[in-house]
């Protein structure tokens, strides 16, 4: 079998989904070729052949033309699958790609099962086994579902592949994340608040938390969303990612989302009515209670101690 | 301007879901259903379009059974014109290739200047249907967006990558966009608006008229995670819940000390 792996480049910089991608066919037995739209200077750690197109000629981001460039490193390789990062690159290019080729897409691949590809549903509440019934096949992987133990290593041998810089959508650039506001990722202890709390005057409570343990206060998605909390509270892939030595999870189901952005706190206590909710794969401890009781409880408890 | 927005009715993602006797998909008894997260977005963004560009034709298209009709009736009520049910008893069956198939089968001599689609659906979550029916149709699709404006046949958005940074893009019309959560604030219909809803056009076409593809993946299994185990589970009363709690705090982390 023979994979096609689609790298992410931006701002300059291998995004490093890639070497996710390079472990996925090793744990297939796959051989592998790599394509990328990025630059001579900097090269990814990857043994095997590089289509490398040149980013400040086409854009780094121009999907019918990266579309193009990959159909046509497809046409020379012959791959059997198609792999991409499920990131908002390859959700974005994966279907173009499918499309053109008329192949099964299998969407967000977590794991590998008796040589089956599985992908989760209903919030990570369940997961599917799927098959492409098409001969040629494009997936794409969920971040950090396939992180290698160690980085690859490796000099590639380069391919220089060119395309036309046309394209129907334009790329005007970045926008840095806003700064300002907290920066969580150096917070040793953190509570954060879901959805489960409710309605907004519910934050004061995980803020009290928060001080009663002396850390911050963190938000999932739809807190963020409702502008129940400020951006830079948010945890998560869109959000910041963090590392403390204590999380505290209030009222977070665990969407996939959220968990790949605290997953590798030392501590995780989750507070949840639902004993099956998805941060309990996660927590160290999973409390099964209403947090608007426990929560004000804990905290007064906290501050007597 | 005729503009699409497709949308999806799906189960309260809080539910307990079983898998169904087939082994295929969940067991569709006793969920609350609702319209999909995503889609909200894509409605409430097609109908500010709607209000901005002032003559305008808003249509809501859904596949589905016929209990899908509740969450037309919303997007209805949010300020769609009229309603295209593609119905669909097996739709849940049917795979992004062929749900796509559908649509871009509906829409392809409609002329629609801009369809609205959610990124992805809260239960499939594959993210792929959007950007199918635009390349089937041979229109530039925008993903991901935060943020959109609409001025002369032009689109001005931007995607939202990971960690906080964001794309601007932009493209001409006729396009289809698909919208990320946080993109508006998506409104709750008044009661004026829902009776007038009731009153909105909502036509049935039979799924088979418009020649469905056949689906390009199978499902093998359907199962919730194993559990890893590992996590302790302490259920009670608060009070005693609490006071376990600071015990492990002690000994487990740092964090009191």
């Amino acid at each position: 079998m023979k994979t096609l792996l689609v790298a992410e480049y931006r701002d300059g910089k291998i995004l490093a989904s890639s070497s996710e991608l390079i472990n996925f066919a090793a744990q297939l037995g796959a051989e592998s070729a790599m394509v990328l739209v990025g630059s001579e200077t900097t090269l990814p750690h990857y043994q095997g052949k590089l289509y490398l197109a040149d980013s400040t000629k086409i854009g780094e981001f121009n999907p019918s033309q990266h579309k193009q460039l990959i159909l046509e490193v497809i046409e020379k390789e012959q791959p059997s699958m198609v792999v991409l990062p499920h990131s908002s690159y390859g959700w974005d290019l994966a279907p173009r790609i499918a499309l053109a080729l008329k192949a099964a897409q299998i969407s967000e691949v977590v794991e590998i099962k008796d040589g089956h590809l599985v992908v989760p549903s209903c919030n990570a509440k369940l997961r599917r086994r799927v098959k492409a019934t098409t001969n040629i096949s494009v997936v794409t992987l969920q971040g950090g579902a396939f992180t290698p133990a160690e980085d690859p290593d490796g000099t590639p041998e380069v391919i220089k592949v060119e395309v036309a810089a046309d394209g129907d959508i334009q790329f005007a650039g970045y926008e840095e994340a806003e700064t300002g506001g907290v920066d969580l990722s150096k917070a040793d202890i953190i509570v954060s608040a879901g959805r489960g709390i409710g309605k907004p005057e519910n934050l004061a409570m995980i803020e009290n938390l928060a001080k009663a343990l002396k850390g911050e206060y963190g938000a999932s998605r739809p807190v963020v969303d409702a502008e129940w909390a400020d951006p830079s509270r948010q945890v998560g892939t869109t959000g910041q990612t963090v590392t403390p030595k204590l999380y505290v999870a209030c009222g977070i189901s665990g969407a996939i989302q959220h968990l790949a952005g605290m997953k590798k706190s030392e501590f995780v206590l989750a507070i949840n009515t639902d004993k099956d909710a998805p941060i309990g794969e996660i927590a160290d401890v999973l409390a099964v209670a209403d947090l608007k009781q426990l929560v004000p409880i804990l905290t007064e408890k906290l501050n007597a101690l | 301007m005729k503009l699409l927005v497709c949308i999806k009715q799906v189960p309260d993602m809080e539910s307990k879901f079983k898998v169904n006797a087939a082994g295929n998909w969940y067991e569709e008894t006793d969920l609350a259903w609702r319209m999909n997260e995503y889609d909200e977005y894509a409605v409430e963004q097609a109908v500010q379009l709607k209000q901005q560009v002032g003559e305008a034709d808003l249509t809501v298209l859904c596949i589905g059974s016929d209990r899908v009709k509740e969450t037309m009736k919303k997007a209805l009520a949010m300020g769609c014109d009229r309603g295209a049910h593609i119905a669909d008893d097996a739709s849940h069956l049917k795979d992004p290739y062929t749900i796509a198939s559908l649509i871009a089968a509906y829409a392809k001599d409609k002329d629609f200047d801009l369809i609205f689609t959610g990124m992805q659906s809260q239960d499939r979550g594959s993210g792929q249907v959007g950007v199918l029916v635009a390349e089937m149709l041979g229109i530039p699709s925008l993903t991901t967006l935060v943020e959109f404006s609409y001025a002369d046949g032009t689109i001005n958005a931007k995607r939202e990558l990971e960690g906080g940074i964001k794309a601007k893009v932009s493209c001409t019309t006729p396009a289809l966009v698909t919208c990320q959560l946080g993109l508006n604030t998506p409104r709750y219909p008044t009661l004026p608006n829902i009776m007038k809803a009731k009153k909105k056009e909502l036509i049935s076409t039979p799924v088979d008229d418009l020649n469905p593809q056949p689906s390009l993946l199978e499902v093998l299994q359907v199962a919730p995670p194993e559990k890893k185990g590992g996590g302790l589970i302490l259920e009670g009363d608060p009070a005693d819940l609490a006071d376990q709690l600071i015990q492990i705090l002690k000994e487990k982390t740092t964090a009191l000390a």
